[in-house]
């Protein structure tokens, strides 16, 4: 009897542990640190730099004839041996590299979609929100069944599990998108803004697949600012690749969701 | 019993690793202007020549339109023509992206136009270069002698495209003109296009005109004249030149002003000595007193929504601008800063109210949000007034008038315009100088 007892309170003991290590919202929030400012450290040029101090000035050249005696005492660095190329092309293959050249400087020519249209009647070529709809009506199904679960936004439930990026690097990729990222104005405040892109990335940065998570918003009237943004979004992140990413766990980031929201920067 | 703890073990850590996916905020982007490139458009081989019009540089000159209108928003970076790679003669062809992005522009205008038969027609294509596919595409019929109006209504398309909201180019200014000496002023009605071109004249001059404003709905223009030293109220149709007295108000009437459906006019005139803000009905010019108060109640504007007046009173000491329901009631006070405030305009998009202050013998033309809060002073200078939004409430038309001639002796108005951030200020070139400028609504609305 108080064998049993005792093994029960054991394997009880053991599950709630197990249970506390393993929940997420069982930890505690992380603290919540002012995002790291990243400072890029540049060489002020000779031309920039101010005067010295006539005392100083006395000191620094004293320094500099020092290291000038023990430069003219190093031994001259050992001359190397010019670099061959591999291999010169032959001159068949130079042609044939010109002409795949040719074939791509050739402009494709522009199919005949505009219509007439009458006298000041402003009509849209190709609606390219039709097309956009019906190559999302696919998508749509299944975008509506993911956003309950995609509904973690920005906010501070972002899972501490998933930091694969150090602090340090994922402030490097910040500081990179905030130069490309040019924010569409006339934006609407009291609306959601928030813009997720899930990416897919190559191990050196570049972009494989760019995909916008609500992108059923996109074609729903009223939402013409949402296409603006998303489209904004997209850019910015085409413009940047290849994107700051570490040289290893290639694995962790190769999926990565960027949550584009311009909603402090508007309000100031 | 181990294998069940294991299992449990395995179960939990399973869960953790639903939660994997990277997310990182992008909260700040940049400001800086767009770069675009806006490539001459292709004349068609097809293309007669007409009248007064040299259709071979149609082509080039409608770009160039396009271009000094994007400039001018501070949006907006066009490139030079020299750095462009790809030559105009096949603009109506895909673009060879490559080429574009190689000198830094993030969207193209490419197009060509035919004129035959009498008739201008005019395509263009926005491209997205950094997604390398079309982003809109339109074309336009109308007579070659409207080329230039086509060249605004494309600038138009491309800035709502761009920006996601609606563009001001293919609207006009509607200005009193004025020459001559301070003491013998000949004010003249004029109105231009947005860009400064395609000036004219509406009045002759013999009588003081003021105030002239549009009507957000249609192109018809309220104005004010002294007529034998009475002031009248006018309208004007900018279409078809009719002209219609409204009425004759007794003592001093300011700034008529129509509410936003078109149907009403709002301004104010002294009665019995009392300055108090009236409305009139234009079908049946029926006069509504809106307040009454033993203060001078002055500049009323109505709200886009045309619930609601922003006006002036003095009726705490000093000039300040207050709000109230169009039926005059709910009056709350708004402004409590320092110094004097006057000319409130709501915004056509109703967040942001303009207004003129006085401080310290500076005048600013300011914004507000509706309650009186955000007050942000957009320009500063010795005397400017009369601020008027453009149909998409981005950008704010006033005019300022200066010290000029010799040892500073003469003064000259001019207009200028400024954006909402204050960072985008610029002179309206104008023939003559000018004052009280309003802007119209899209003409192609």
């Amino acid at each position: 009897m108080i064998k049993s007892l005792f093994y029960s309170i054991t394997f009880h003991t053991i599950m709630i542990i197990l249970t506390i290590l393993s929940f997420p919202f069982m930890l505690r929030e992380p603290v919540d640190l002012p995002p790291i400012v990243s400072v890029e450290l540049i060489q002020i040029s000779d031309k920039t730099n101010i005067p010295y101090a006539p005392k100083a000035r006395k000191i620094i050249e004293e320094t500099k004839k020092k290291e000038e005696r023990i430069v003219s005492e190093q031994a001259p660095p050992a001359a190397k041996e010019k670099e061959k190329p591999d291999r010169i092309p032959l001159p068949d293959e130079k042609d044939e590299q010109k002409k795949i050249v040719k074939k791509k400087q050739n402009p494709e020519e522009v199919k005949p979609q505009i219509r007439q249209s009458s006298e000041f009647e402003k009509k849209e070529i190709i609606d390219t929100n039709q097309i956009a709809a019906l190559i999302d009506k696919a998508k749509e199904v299944e975008a509506v069944k993911k956003k309950d679960s995609n509904k973690i936004t920005q906010s501070n439930k972002k899972n501490s599990f998933a930091t694969a990026l150090s602090l340090s690097e994922e402030d490097a990729l910040r500081a990179q998108i905030f130069g490309c990222w040019s924010v569409p104005l006339g934006l609407p405040y009291d609306q959601d803004l928030l813009v997720r892109v899930k990416l897919q990335l190559k191990k050196d940065g570049t972009i494989m697949k760019s995909e916008i998570l609500d992108h059923e918003r996109m074609n729903k009237p009223g939402q013409k600012f949402y296409k603006v943004l998303a489209e904004s979004a997209l850019r910015a992140v085409r413009l940047c690749q290849p994107l700051k990413v570490p040289p290893t766990g290639y694995e962790k980031w190769k999926d990565l969701q960027l949550n584009f929201n311009p909603m402090e920067m508007l309000k100031g | 019993m181990i294998r069940l703890l294991l299992l449990n073990l395995f179960f939990f850590l399973s869960c953790s690793k639903l939660f994997a996916l990277i997310e990182v905020d992008i909260t700040r982007g940049n400001l800086d202007p767009l770069p675009i490139a806006v490539s001459p458009l292709h004349v068609d081989i097809k293309s007669e020549e007409t009248k007064n019009l040299k259709t071979k540089e149609l082509g080039t000159k409608i770009s160039e339109i396009i271009e000094n209108n994007f400039k001018n928003t501070g949006l907006f970076n066009p490139l030079k023509k020299d750095a462009f790679v790809q030559k105009p003669d096949i603009a109506h062809l895909k673009p060879r992206f490559e080429d574009w992005r190689l000198i830094k522009a993030q969207a193209l205008v490419t197009g060509k136009l035919l004129v035959i038969g009498g008739k201008l027609k005019v395509e263009f294509r926005l491209w997205d270069l950094a997604a390398a596919q079309e982003m809109t595409a339109l074309a336009f019929t109308t007579t070659p002698s409207n080329w230039r109006r086509v060249a605004h209504i494309i600038s138009d398309k491309i800035y709502e495209r761009l920006t996601g909201e609606e563009g001001y180019f293919d609207t006009r200014i509607i200005y009193v003109s004025e020459t001559g000496p301070k003491n013998q002023r000949v004010k003249k009605l004029a109105i231009m296009d947005q860009d400064g071109e395609n000036t004219k004249y509406l009045t002759l001059g013999n009588e003081l005109v003021l105030t002239p404003r549009f009507n957000p709905t249609s192109q018809m223009v309220t104005y004010m004249s002294y007529f034998r030293n009475m002031p009248r109220v006018y309208l004007l149709d900018i279409e078809t030149g009719t002209q219609e007295i409204v009425g004759n108000f007794p003592g001093m009437t300011f700034a008529p002003r129509f509410s936003p459906d078109g149907k009403k006019i709002i301004m104010s005139f002294a009665k019995d000595g009392n300055s108090d803000i009236y409305t009139m009905n234009l079908d049946n010019r029926v006069v509504e007193r809106i307040t009454e108060h033993s203060s001078i109640d002055t500049s009323p504007s109505f709200s886009p929504d045309g619930k609601f007046i922003a006006f002036n009173s003095d009726r705490s000491g000093l000039q300040q601008i207050y709000v109230m329901r169009s039926d005059g009631s709910n009056v709350k006070r708004i402004t409590f800063g320092k110094g004097i405030y006057g000319t409130p305009v709501w915004s056509p998009r109703g967040d942001l109210i303009a207004f003129t202050k006085m401080h310290k013998g500076k005048f600013y033309i300011g914004v507000m949000r509706t309650d009186g809060t955000g007050e942000r002073l957009l320009t500063e200078n010795y005397y400017q007034e009369a601020p008027s939004w453009s149909p998409n409430g981005r950008v704010l038309v006033f005019y300022r008038e200066t010290k000029a001639g010799d040892k500073g002796k003469g003064f000259s108005a001019k207009l200028w315009s400024i954006d909402i951030t204050g960072y985008n200020e610029r002179r309206l070139l104008t023939k003559t100088d000018a004052s009280d400028p309003s802007w119209s609504s899209l003409l192609s609305k």
